[in-house]
């Protein structure tokens, strides 16, 4: 079977994603004869130098490969002028699967990291409520807790895809504030119920304890439902960059409202209007009117590779592979284009597909050196499907710049460099 | 507290909240009782129904000197700001071609002043200010503003009557799916 033979299926050099399942290994075969050993048919494999002496012992806390020492969070230069402000971004272009390492995660914080000792930490749940508690940290690790696998991602994630130019950017520097993880911890709901909800009561509130004592709204219905006191992340105790000792996780919606470091939920009548809840994280519409607690995170996928200021280096076969999720539900089907969006192929999605959580998918692409324009477009649970770019911005303007989750154009040109672009 | 005290508290708590309570979630009833009272160095939260705001007052005279000494080097000197994040004053939601939000042009409720600079600010040494210093320092960034006058003194009851231009501009969405 040749090359050509190898079924395409959508314009452009997509490739039938059962291809690399083992169901078309016929014309598996034949790639890889072509394309990767056929040049170096002379080569003697040697047993290296590390087969020849004993390696490092075991250790207290694990590393990472030097080897992979560039995978880093991108973060911007402290500030004085807004001391502890800022946001690091995930390197989602060298990252697979669908749960980002914790050290990886992304971050935003407003004021600084805090460095909280758990055995004074305190959270209170008070106002409208039968009986206002304090928990310590440790009365809270005697509660039943359930894990759930969820992304997170700031609200302001991909704002610069608003503006009138494309940005010369990367995978990570553009969309790098999303990460998945599991998080362990407590449904709120539990602790609200052992506090005794008021009747009259119809919002929380939530404080963190760091320097900004950030806080934010949350209707009542929403925190008896899915909302959780996390309490780890991947296993491990929340870092402090997320939150340690608890942080408030709300599946689904925009990163800020999972309030880090809580210490604080007051149930009241009216949400509070918080600075983040009016000032900044409100949607101003065309009209001037601003959309106030716009909580879920849309529809939306991204190619993490290849992806921006990535040089292709040679023709022939890549995976395209990238991350999709919903605020509204799980991952029901991606699809990738090599033209622009002109015509579509429904990629594998390898990774499970659960509510709310980062999906993985992949379709092999053949690059036979000319222009291209890779995209992908995903469709949820709800048969929400992701918007392109421009009717995103005809129908939402550009005045705010949260919420973005328009269709990503990644264009390859003839030399192999791959740039953000407005297709 | 030690343990067996604790659990006694646990149960004397679920006790009290036995109504309609199965037994199941009454032993896990581990938070310790506390009142409004012993929170009131604690909660912060200040709302637009007037509710969380300490005593205290002042006037945008008063303001003045502590805007000039405590926030200038980040907000400028007439609130004009050091990056977009920073500009108090200002701005015009309505502008075609470069609508700019501040707390004058922005902001719904003036409550959100009080709570916001009382919990976060100034950035260098958040929740130095006295609540009096609160009050001046946030009268002053309203008088920049032209919202209120130079004399008004605020205090709890003043702030509620404070009139934010754009408080009509904001449609609750938290509803929606
Ligand atoms: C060290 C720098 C610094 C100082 C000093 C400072 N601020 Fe700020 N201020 C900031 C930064 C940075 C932000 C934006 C914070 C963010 O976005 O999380 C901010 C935000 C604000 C905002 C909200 C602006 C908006 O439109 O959302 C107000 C109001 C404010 N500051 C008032 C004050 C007052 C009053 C003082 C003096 C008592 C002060 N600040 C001192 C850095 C500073």
């Amino acid at each position: 079977m040749s090359k050509q033979e190898l079924e395409k299926v959508a314009a452009n050099g997509l490739i039938n994603r059962r291809h690399l399942l083992g169901l078309g290994l016929a014309g598996m075969g034949t790639i890889a004869s072509t394309s990767l050993l056929g040049a170096d048919a002379g080569l003697n494999l040697e047993i290296p130098g590390w087969s020849k002496q004993p390696g490092a012992s075991a250790s207290g806390y694990g590393s990472r490969s030097r080897f992979t020492d560039d995978m880093q969070r991108m973060a911007g230069n402290p500030n004085p002028l807004y001391p502890g402000g800022g946001a690091s971004r995930s390197p989602l272009h060298q990252l697979q699967g669908s749960i980002t390492p914790n050290s990886l995660h992304f971050e935003r914080h407003h004021a600084g990291i805090p460095d909280i000792d758990p055995a004074q930490h305190k959270l209170v749940i008070h106002g409208l409520v039968r009986q206002p508690l304090v928990f310590s940290y440790e009365d809270l690790l005697r509660y039943p807790m359930v894990s759930k696998i969820y992304f997170l991602e700031c609200s302001g994630n991909s704002g610069s895809l608003f503006g009138p130019n494309p940005a010369d950017g990367s995978a990570q520097s553009l969309h790098g504030l999303v990460s998945g993880a599991e998080w362990t911890g407590i449904p709120l709901s539990t602790l609200l119920d052992e506090a005794g909800v008021d009747p009259e009561a119809r919002w929380i509130n939530a404080v963190g304890a760091d320097a900004a004592s950030m806080g934010r709204s949350i209707p009542l219905n929403r925190a008896m439902d899915d909302v959780m006191l996390a309490l780890f992340q991947n296993g491990e105790p929340v870092r402090p960059g997320q939150g340690y000792p608890m942080r408030l996780f709300v599946p689904g919606c925009e990163g800020n409202i999972s309030v880090k470091w809580l210490t604080q939920i007051k149930l009241t009548r009216e949400p509070t209007h918080f600075r983040d809840e009016t000032s900044k994280y409100t949607d101003t519409r065309l009209d001037r009117k601003s959309l106030q607690f716009t909580f879920p995170m849309g529809t939306k996928s991204v190619i993490t590779s290849p992806s921006g200021q990535m040089k292709l280096e040679r023709q022939g076969i890549y995976q395209v592979s990238g991350i999709a999720w919903s605020g509204r539900g799980s991952i029901r089907r991606i699809e990738v284009s090599a033209d622009g969006g002109r015509t579509w192929a429904d990629a594998m999605i390898q990774s499970h597909q659960s509510e709310k959580a980062l999906a993985r998918f992949s379709i092999p692409w053949e690059w036979s050196g000319g222009n291209a324009v890779l995209q992908s477009r995903a469709t949820d649970s709800q048969g929400n499907v992701q918007p392109t770019r421009s009717s995103l911005v005809t129908e939402k303007g550009n005045i705010s710049t949260y919420h973005f989750h328009g269709i990503q154009s990644w264009a390859v040109n003839t030399a192999g460099d791959v740039a953000n672009v407005y297709a | 507290m030690s343990m067996l005290r604790k659990l006694l508290t646990a149960s004397a708590a679920s006790v009290s909240l036995a109504i309609g309570l199965s037994a199941g979630v009454q032993a896990q009833s581990l938070g310790t009782p506390v009142n409004e009272n012993q929170l009131q160095n604690f909660d912060l939260i200040a709302q637009p129904d007037g509710s969380g705001y300490p005593e205290g007052s002042g006037t945008a005279r008063q303001g003045k000197a502590i805007f000039e000494r405590r926030c200038v080097a980040c907000h400028g000197m007439n609130g004009e700001g050091t990056s977009a994040n920073t500009r108090l004053v200002g701005g015009d939601i309505q502008s075609e071609e470069r609508p700019i939000r501040t707390v004058g042009s922005y902001w719904p409720h003036a409550s959100t002043l009080f709570d916001y600079v009382q919990r976060a600010m100034p950035a260098d040494a958040p929740k130095s200010l006295t609540s009096d210093e609160v009050y001046q320092v946030i009268a002053y960034v309203l008088n920049l503003n032209g919202i209120i006058e130079d004399s008004l003194v605020l205090n709890k009851e003043s702030l509620m009557q404070v009139e934010m231009p754009n408080k009509d501009g904001f449609i609750d969405s938290s509803q929606a799916l």
